[in-house]
C-alpha cells in the first residue's frame, strides 16, 4: 500500500509511457497488415488507409473494445490472489507492456513475424506464473485464448471461402457480371454495416450511455432494428458510389472483369473500415488493457478488485499511440505491403477482409484477444482454396507456428526480467 | 519486412507470366510468314533480318520461361497444378523453338520452295500460325479463368476455344498431306538433298501446329483439376 501511495504518480507515468510504446508498435506493424489488403488491391491509397485507420481503429476500440480490454486487464490473472499486494500487479502490467513492446521492436528490426496479441498475452502469463505463482494465472481462460488462436484463422478461412463462392455464383459466373455486381454488392455492404452495428450495440454502447429499448424483450432483438437500419444506410451510401461507375470497353488482352473489379473496389473501402474497426476493437486492448489495470489500482489507492469504469483518456492514449505508430512508421509498412500484394484483386480482397473482420469483431465481443494478422492470413488462404488467388506461399503457415513458439516464451521471459527489475527498484 | 507473415503469404502468380510468354512465342511464330515470303522472293538479306528478330524473340521467351520456373517453388498454393504449369510453359516454348529451327535450316542452306508449291506452302504455314494464334487466344483467357475461380461459364468458353484449336490443327494436318503429295509428284525433278530438307521443313511447320495444339490440351488438363 505504501508503495502505491508513495510512487503512484511515477508508476502511472511510466505505465503510460510503456503503453504508448506498445500502442506505437501496434500502429507501426499490425494496422499496416490489416489495411494492406485494401491498399494492395488499389481500392484505396495509403493516405486514405491511414485516415480510415485513424477513425475506425479508434471507434472500434472505444465502442467494441471493452471486453478484450477487460480480459487483458483482469481475465488472464486472477486478481483475488493479488489483493494483499497490489503493487505486484502494477509492476507486472508495466513489465508486460515493456516486454511486449520491446519484443515487437526487436522482432520488427530483425524482420521476424510476431503478433502483438501473442506478445502481450505471453508477457502477462509469464510475469504472473513466474513472478507471482502458477495459481495467479487463470489457466482455463488462457486455454480458451490459445484455442481461439487456432480457431480464428480456420473460421475466417471458412467464411472467406463461402463469401468468395457466393460472389462466383451471384456475380462473376453469370451472363452479365457487371449488372449483377451492381445488384448484389450493396447486400455485402449491408452485411458490413449490420455486423459492425450489431456488435457495437450489443457490446459497446452501454458505457457510452446509449441504450436502445424497443420493448422486444432480449438485448439481441432490441439491437436487430438498429443494426438493420445501419446496414440499409450503409448499403444506400454504397449504391450511390456504385452508380457512378460505368461499364467501359476493355481491350482484347485485358481482363474482361476489370470493370466488375472496380465495383468491388468500392465495396473494399467499406470492408477496410470494418477491418480497422475490428482491429481497433481487439488489438488496441493489448496496449490499453494493462494501463487500465494499473490505473485502476492506483486510482483506488491500492484496491485490486476495483469495479470502476475505465477512464476514456486511457483509450485516447491508446488511440494516440496507434496513430503515432502509423504516422511515423506504419505508412511505410503499408506502402511496402500494398506493393507486394497486387495479385489480390478487390473481389478476393473484400472476401478475405470481411471474413477476417467478422471473425475478429466476434472474438472482441466474446473478449478473446486474437491476432488480426493470423486471422487475415487464414481468410486469404480460404480464398486461395476456392481457386481464387494465383499463388500463395504455404511456408507462411510454418512461420506463423514458429512465431508462436518464439514469441510466447520471449515475451514471457522479458516480462519476468522486467518484473523483478521493477520489484527491486521500487521496494 | 522480410519476416512479415502477411506480405510473405503472397507468391508471384504464374498466370500473367505464362500469358506474356505465350505472347512472345506467338510473335516469334508469326515471323515465319514474312520469312517464307522473303525466301520466295529470293531476298536473303531480308530473310536474314527476320531471322534475327526470330532469334531475339526466342531468346526473350526462353528468359521468361526460366523466370517463371524460378518463381514456382514447391510449397505454393495455386489454383492450378504446378507440374501442369511447368509442362505448359515447355509446350509453349517449343513453338518458338520450332520457328527458330525452320528459319535456321532455310537460311543456312538457302532453301527455295519450288514456285508452283508457293501458294499451298504459304497456306500451310498460315494455318500453322493460326493454330498458334488460337492457342494464344486460349492462354489469354487464363486471367479471366482465375477471376472466375476456374469454373462455370468461363470454363465452357475456354473449352470452346480449345475445340477450335483442335479443328485448326486437323486442318493443318490435312494440308500437310497435300503439300507432301505435291512435293512427292515433282521430287524426281529436284536435287535430292534439297528435297530431303524440304520434307524436314514441312515436318517442322507441322510440328509447330502440333505444339500449339498440345498447349491447348495441356491447358485443358490444367484447368479441369
Amino acid at each position: 500500500m505504501d508503495i502505491i501511495a508513495q510512487y503512484g504518480h511515477i508508476l502511472l507515468i511510466l505505465t503510460c509511457c510503456f503503453g504508448l510504446f506498445m500502442a506505437w508498435g501496434v500502429g507501426a506493424n499490425d494496422v499496416a497488415n490489416a489495411m494492406g489488403t485494401s491498399v494492395g488491391s488499389k481500392a484505396i491509397t495509403v493516405k486514405q488507409a491511414i485516415l480510415i485507420a485513424m477513425i475506425f481503429e479508434f471507434a472500434g476500440a472505444y465502442l467494441a473494445g471493452g471486453e478484450v480490454t477487460s480480459t487483458i486487464r483482469k481475465g488472464i490473472i486472477d486478481p483475488g490472489i493479488l489483493a494483499g499486494n497490489p503493487e505486484l500487479l502494477v509492476y507486472g502490467m508495466m513489465s508486460a507492456l515493456l516486454a511486449a513492446g520491446t519484443w515487437l521492436l526487436i522482432a520488427s528490426m530483425y524482420g521476424w513475424p510476431v503478433s502483438t496479441t501473442h506478445s502481450i498475452v505471453g508477457a502477462i502469463v509469464g510475469f504472473a506464473a513466474v513472478g507471482i505463482g502458477m495459481d495467479a494465472v487463470n489457466w482455463a481462460k488462457v486455454g480458451k485464448i490459445v484455442a481461439s488462436w487456432v480457431v480464428s484463422p480456420v473460421l475466417a478461412g471458412t467464411i472467406s471461402f463461402g463469401l468468395f463462392m457466393s460472389v462466383q455464383r451471384l456475380i462473376l459466373d453469370t451472363k452479365d457480371p457487371f449488372l449483377n455486381a451492381k445488384k448484389y454488392v450493396p447486400y455485402y455492404m449491408f452485411a458490413v454495416g449490420f455486423m459492425i452495428a450489431m456488435v457495437t450495440v450489443l457490446k459497446g454502447l452501454k458505457h457510452v450511455g446509449i441504450e436502445f429499448d424497443f420493448g422486444f424483450g432480449s438485448k439481441f432483438t432490441n439491437a436487430l432494428p438498429v443494426a438493420t437500419g445501419v446496414g440499409v444506410f450503409v448499403a444506400i451510401i454504397g449504391k450511390y458510389f456504385l452508380s457512378k461507375i460505368k461499364d467501359d470497353d476493355v481491350g482484347p488482352s485485358e481482363n474482361r472483369f476489370v470493370n466488375v473489379e472496380k465495383l468491388f473496389a468500392v465495396l473494399m473501402v467499406f470492408t477496410a473500415c470494418a477491418m480497422a474497426f475490428a482491429h481497433g476493437s481487439n488489438d488496441v486492448a493489448n496496449a490499453v488493457g494493462p494501463i487500465a489495470a494499473v490505473v485502476g489500482v492506483i486510482n483506488s489507492g491500492g484496491e485490486v478488485l476495483s469495479k470502476s469504469v475505465m477512464p476514456p483518456w486511457i483509450l485516447l492514449l491508446g488511440g494516440a499511440g496507434i496513430v503515432l505508430g502509423l504516422a511515423t512508421y506504419g505508412f511505410k509498412v503499408m506502402a511496402t505491403i500494398g506493393k507486394k500484394i497486387t495479385e489480390l484483386t478487390p473481389s478476393r480482397g473484400f472476401a478475405a477482409e470481411l471474413a477476417a473482420a467478422t471473425t475478429v469483431v466476434f472474438a472482441s465481443a466474446t473478449g478473446l484477444p486474437i491476432s488480426t494478422t493470423h486471422t487475415l492470413v487464414g481468410a486469404v488462404l480460404g480464398v486461395g482454396l476456392a481457386r481464387g488467388i494465383g499463388a500463395l506461399n504455404l511456408r507462411v503457415v510454418g512461420t506463423i507456428f514458429m512465431s508462436w513458439i518464439i514469441t510466447l516464451p520471449a515475451g514471457a521471459g522479458l516480462a519476468v526480467l522486467f518484473f523483478f527489475f521493477f520489484k527491486g527498484v521500487f521496494s | 519486412m522480410a519476416g512479415n507473415p502477411f506480405t510473405n503469404l503472397f507468391g508471384q502468380s504464374p498466370i500473367r507470366p505464362i500469358q506474356t510468354h505465350m505472347e512472345h512465342v506467338h510473335q516469334c511464330a508469326k515471323k515465319l510468314i514474312p520469312f517464307l515470303n522473303a525466301t520466295l522472293n529470293n531476298d536473303w538479306d531480308k530473310a536474314n533480318e527476320i531471322r534475327k528478330t526470330v532469334l531475339t524473340l526466342e531468346n526473350e521467351a526462353d528468359d521468361l520461361k526460366k523466370a517463371l520456373r524460378l518463381n514456382l517453388p514447391k510449397n505454393l498454393l495455386m489454383p492450378v497444378d504446378r507440374s501442369d504449369m511447368l509442362d505448359l510453359v515447355n509446350r509453349q516454348d517449343k513453338i518458338a523453338n520450332c520457328t527458330k529451327d525452320i528459319t535456321g535450316i532455310m537460311l543456312g542452306r538457302k532453301i527455295r520452295i519450288p514456285s508452283n508449291l508457293a501458294s499451298i506452302f504459304i497456306d500451310y504455314a498460315t494455318t500453322a500460325i493460326t493454330t498458334s494464334e488460337q492457342a494464344l487466344k486460349a492462354i489469354r483467357e487464363m486471367d479471366e479463368l482465375l477471376s472466375t475461380g476456374f469454373r462455370g461459364r468461363e470454363l465452357i468458353l475456354v473449352e470452346g476455344l480449345i475445340e477450335e484449336l483442335d479443328r485448326l490443327e486437323n486442318l493443318n494436318d490435312a494440308l500437310q498431306i497435300d503439300v507432301r503429295a505435291q512435293l512427292f509428284e515433282q521430287e524426281s525433278e529436284l536435287p535430292p538433298v534439297e528435297v530431303m530438307f524440304l520434307y524436314r521443313i514441312i515436318d517442322g511447320i507441322g510440328e509447330l501446329a502440333d505444339h500449339a495444339q498440345k498447349v491447348g490440351s495441356r491447358m485443358q488438363l490444367l484447368i479441369s483439376r
